[in-house]
């Protein structure tokens, strides 16, 4: 807060910089903001001012063949990727924290690269590699690719967990009697499910919002949602446009929304802890 | 000499404890290997085959076996021997057969535009009908006189190898000399380094522009109350977690002519006519700083938490300005995390498409979009494979810069 004693250079620069940080907040809101209500104009035309509301492009979005079938692969797709990233993220990063794991410093980059990999240097790798395999213009090629892309994201948040797990824990269980798998499944797993959570949700965002890898891999059957909004911005614009990404807002809310209450809960477990 | 402890089977301490490390060391290998095999298949390997693919150079050695064999004999010279002629209408003959014709009309008219109908012309007038006592050179050169210059014969020769560095020589606008030596193209031919200059200047300024919004955004949300700080901190992760294609999608219906931004400014009497802020640089700019921001705010906000206010607070008691304390105590001790963060944008800036190919002009498309475009547009797979393979080069020199600085187990997210 500005003290009393302010001078009026001082003033001026307080209110100056909030009004700068304001206006960038405004400046990432605004096209959220903006699309939202262009969904409910009845007008053909993506503009502004909105002569009347209407729900006929959510009509046009749940009724059409096209929207509907891109919203089903999505759902396919984007799931599958994430239980395949899940399960083997977490185990290398179970094995990866264990005492003095041979060469971690060098294996560690290459597990995260494909986040930093530009992602049409994957798709096209994937693309010639995959196509005399039979593996493009079907499901798998892109589920595999996809979980490759979000293998990253696990690895690093249940690491993250990790890092701050206690583990006389594991000591403590197996001294009772407990298998190694039981300890993982009634000790381990509990305490990062927080970190594994959130890196499915990173996991999940990341096939769901992919484009490029789909743009190589995909054909005509496994059009995903993006790749749909993909050439809808680019062929004709149209209202419906809006619709789906109205509905995707509302998606990406109720992500954010799991995610902050994970990240509270497990700042609750680790404060409790201490 | 105390003899060695033992454990109660009588077996040695010390030879127990490193059995014990090894199984250890094991079954996290175990653990790690699944993945680390998984992403050999899915992601390692397809990018180094995408790698050796650039210099890859099957056409001419599948397609004439025997001429790319006896052509490397050949002195570079004049015309090459007629024992060459004769095994290029024995290859000829056989390719025809096969099919793999077209596969080397199309690489050959690469080099020197026209090969593709001289082969084709050629091809059709096989196998060799020698009138007597008539040479196999001058019944080529018979059938067309471009077989008597001798640049053609270069050709063959510098693609007589299974592999070529001719790709990459065009990624960076080189030519090759006939003996095979890369000099600069001509002006009019250059294309691709400003290519890569483009897209290097474009990744600076989103950089650069992204923290001049994104620090202080940080710094006002790292020193406020909690309560409020979480409040406005949604207000940077909702976009972050928004789709791209939702977020160009809405930039588009803003920045268009008849956008809201332009109506607002019309209305507000500052321009008499919309200004172009869509399909331009100014909207790729916009919306990739849009997209990239949250990746400087929030590790930005993250360092700027851990530091303590009281060395801040202690510089303005001993006499500082607050503008000086500041710059002298304070934005130091940010600059390591905050300097990892700009470089970690520059190197997701490097492999920008989707927002350069929705809202840019082709004047602003940047290395991927010719990567993308070579693949599916002109099925050159040989250019997509080079220019991406020196995209890549430059993005893992960064990175790894990037991971020597920051380590990569030290990452997190928000």
């Amino acid at each position: 807060m500005l003290p009393n004693y302010a001078s009026p250079v001082e003033k001026l620069w307080y209110w100056t910089f909030r009004l700068l940080c304001v206006l960038v907040l405004v400046f990432l809101m605004s096209p959220l903001l903006a699309i939202i209500p262009l969904s409910f104009s009845a007008d053909s035309f993506l503009v502004y001012p909105i002569k009347s509301f209407s729900w006929r492009w959510y009509a046009e979005f749940f009724g059409n063949g096209e929207w509907m079938h891109s919203l089903k692969n999505s759902f396919i797709v984007a799931p599958a990727a994430t239980v395949l990233a899940t399960v083997l993220g977490t185990l290398a990063a179970v094995g990866l924290t264990s005492a003095n794991f041979p060469g971690k410093s060098l294996l560690m980059p290459v597990l995260i690269s494909p986040m930093v990999v530009p992602v049409v240097i994957v798709g096209v790798g994937a693309y010639l590699f995959f196509s005399p395999l039979g593996l493009t213009n079907n499901y798998l090629g892109l589920i595999l690719v996809h979980a490759a892309l979000g293998v990253p994201f696990v690895v690093i948040t249940v690491s993250a967990t990790l890092s701050g797990f206690n583990t006389s824990l594991i000591k403590a269980s197996a001294s009772l009697g407990a298998s190694p798998l039981l300890t993982f499944r009634k000790v381990v797993l509990p305490l990062i499910a927080p970190g594994v959570v959130s890196g499915a949700l990173f996991a999940f965002t990341t096939s769901f919002d992919e484009v490029v890898v789909t743009l190589f891999l995909a054909g005509p059957e496994q059009v995903t949602l993006p790749r749909q909004m993909f050439s809808g911005i680019k062929e004709n614009i149209s209202p419906a446009i809006a619709a789906a990404a109205a509905v995707l807002i509302l998606f990406s809310t109720a992500l954010l929304l799991t995610l902050e209450w994970l990240r509270g809960r497990s700042e609750r477990i680790r404060t409790a802890k201490a | 000499m105390n003899a060695p402890l033992t454990a109660a089977d009588g077996e040695p301490l010390k030879k127990k404890l490193a059995r014990e490390q090894r199984l250890k060391q094991f079954k996290a290998v175990a653990l790690v290997a699944p993945l680390a095999l998984f992403l050999l298949l899915t992601f390692l390997v397809p990018i180094t085959s995408l790698l050796f693919r650039s210099v890859d150079n099957p056409e001419v050695v599948t397609a004439l076996p025997r001429t790319s064999q006896l052509i490397r004999d050949w002195d570079q010279r004049g015309l090459p021997s007629d024992v060459v002629f004769a095994a290029l209408a024995e290859d000829l003959v056989k390719a025809k057969a096969e099919g793999t014709l077209a596969d080397v009309t199309k690489r050959l008219n690469m080099e020197i535009s026209g090969y593709r109908s001289l082969l084709m012309r050629t091809a059709r007038k096989m196998p060799l009908q020698l009138a007597a006592g008539e040479s196999v050179r001058d019944h080529f050169i018979q059938i067309d006189e471009r077989w008597g210059d001798p640049d053609h014969w270069h050709a063959i020769a510098r693609n007589a190898e299974s592999w070529s560095p001719y790709y990459l020589y065009r990624s960076l606008d080189l030519r090759e000399t006939k003996s095979g030596t890369p000099v600069l193209a001509p002006q009019e031919e250059r294309a691709y380094l400003s290519i890569f200059g483009r897209t290097m200047w474009m990744s600076l300024w989103v950089t650069v522009f992204c923290m001049l919004l994104g620090y202080p955004v940080a710094y006002w949300l790292a020193n406020l109350p909690k309560r409020q700080s979480n409040l406005l901190m949604i207000l940077v992760l909702l976009p972050f977690w928004t789709s791209v294609l939702v977020r160009v999608a809405a930039w588009i219906v803003l920045l268009q002519s008849e956008g809201l931004i332009n109506s607002g400014l019309m209305a507000l009497g500052i321009v008499d006519q919309p200004l172009q802020l869509a399909f331009n640089r100014v909207g790729v700019y916009i919306a990739m700083v849009h997209i990239l921001l949250p990746f400087v705010i929030l590790p930005s906000y993250s360092v700027m938490k851990s530091i303590p206010p009281s060395y801040v607070k202690a510089a303005i008691s001993l006499g500082d300005h607050p503008f000086a304390a500041f710059w002298k105590i304070y934005f130091p001790q940010t600059l390591p995390g905050v300097a990892a963060g700009a470089l970690l944008v520059f190197i997701m800036c490097l492999g920008y498409y989707i927002t350069p190919a929705l809202l840019g002009s082709p004047e602003d498309q940047m290395v991927s979009y010719y990567v993308a475009f070579y693949t599916n547009v002109t099925i050159n797979w040989g250019m997509a494979a080079a220019l991406g393979s020196l995209l890549l080069v430059a993005t893992l020199a960064l990175y790894t810069v990037y991971s020597k600085l920051v380590g990569t187990d030290r990452l997190s997210l928000g």
